[in-house]
């Protein structure tokens, strides 16, 4: 791998972690969302730094230039990310529906406690 | 017997202000003594204020949810209430009223847990535009096919309930959007029993159709799909 490039994605692997954790000190992520981003980066942290590493990972699965065994790697962790979030967005909906159905059936039996509830 | 104290009549409603009375009124008319409970899946029109005025009870969702949703609301309100059936019809006056004292008769006769009022069950040349019969005839035979028994109309929204699948149908795992031919091939394999009765629709007096627009071939998508995966599934629940 060209140092360039090799720089290059360690910067971005470093970016990317510092970037993670201060998101999860200032509480804007939470830690079990941060936890899947941190492996992204830091795998692309080691196998930039494990060229050698990178070249028999390539040399396994038939690439020819190791530098798109990143690529595929990081597409395929994206794809995994996606779907992850569908899995999570799947339950969510759920739990927004069922959420929806009960406040509309406590409304609906209590119609004045939920109109001061939503004055305050 | 049942008796009308035992039935909750459920109407799920978007958006259905200019015919929610009417059709609240046509319930009062055949059943006068019966609790109607309108669940207004978030509206944007008057439909909750004029079905109060109606003398209905009303559960307003916060936000659409869906027609499937709106059906679940009411269903877990009567599990609640200890109500034994539900029949339920739609918002848009296209389900006639007097068919409800057929539904009652049949409930009290028959074994199957869920009845549906089918529009096709002596033919398919009346209701609805050609793709659409040609749309319903299909499921219909899909389904049939699927469960070895003869069933015309999977998509009405006319139907009666027993407090058994009422039980089932207020899980988690009931997230149909469109409780059609996947919500039956569901119940079918959990064990409940289905039977059809003959109805006359009405034509719809305006509004809006949930299949409208692009709305059918996503529809035909996602039902197929549907049906494959509920065919993976274990059989019991």
């Amino acid at each position: 791998m060209p140092f360039r490039l090799k720089f290059f994605v360690i910067a971005v692997g470093f970016i990317i972690l510092v970037g993670i954790v201060d998101l999860v000190r200032r509480r804007k992520l939470k830690e079990e969302y941060s936890f899947i981003w941190l492996i992204i980066g830091l795998t692309f942290v080691l196998l930039a730094l494990n060229a050698d590493f990178l070249a028999s990972l390539s040399d396994m699965v038939g690439i020819a230039v190791p530098v798109n065994t990143l690529f595929f790697m990081a597409l395929i962790f994206i794809f995994l990310l996606c779907l992850y979030f569908s899995l999570r967005i799947s339950a969510l909906t759920t739990q927004v529906k069922n959420l929806a159905q009960r406040l509309a059936m406590l409304q609906a039996e209590y119609p004045n406690n939920a109109e001061s509830g939503e004055r305050r | 017997m049942v008796t009308e104290k035992e039935v909750l009549i459920l109407i799920p409603a978007f958006n259905e202000q200019d015919r929610i009375g009417e059709v609240i009124a046509g319930v009062r008319r055949t059943l006068p003594g019966v609790l109607i409970l309108v669940v207004n899946d978030g509206s944007t029109d008057r439909t909750a204020q004029v079905s109060l005025a109606s003398g209905a009870i009303v559960i307003t969702h916060p936000f659409n949810l869906g027609v499937g949703a709106a059906l679940q609301t009411g269903y877990k309100y009567s599990v609640q209430r200890g109500f034994k059936y539900v029949v339920q019809l739609d918002g848009d006056g296209q389900h006639p009223a007097e068919y409800l004292s057929v539904f009652l008769s049949r409930l009290n006769e028959t074994e199957a847990d869920l009845i549906i009022g089918s529009r096709f069950l002596h033919g398919y040349g009346r209701s609805g535009s050609f793709f659409r019969r040609m749309g319903n005839a299909t499921f219909a035979k899909i389904l049939s096919f699927l469960i070895r028994e003869k069933l015309t109309d999977p998509t009405s929204g006319y139907r009666a309930l027993k407090q058994t699948i009422l039980q089932f149908c207020i899980q988690d795992m009931y997230g149909f959007d469109y409780p059609d031919a996947d919500f039956l091939l569901t119940v079918h394999r959990a064990g409940f029993h289905i039977e059809e009765i003959p109805f006359e629709v009405q034509a719809r007096s305006g509004g809006v159709s949930q299949h409208a627009g692009l709305a059918p071939i996503y529809y035909i998508i996602k039902m197929c799909l549907s049906l494959f995966i509920i065919l993976l599934r274990k059989r019991k629940l």
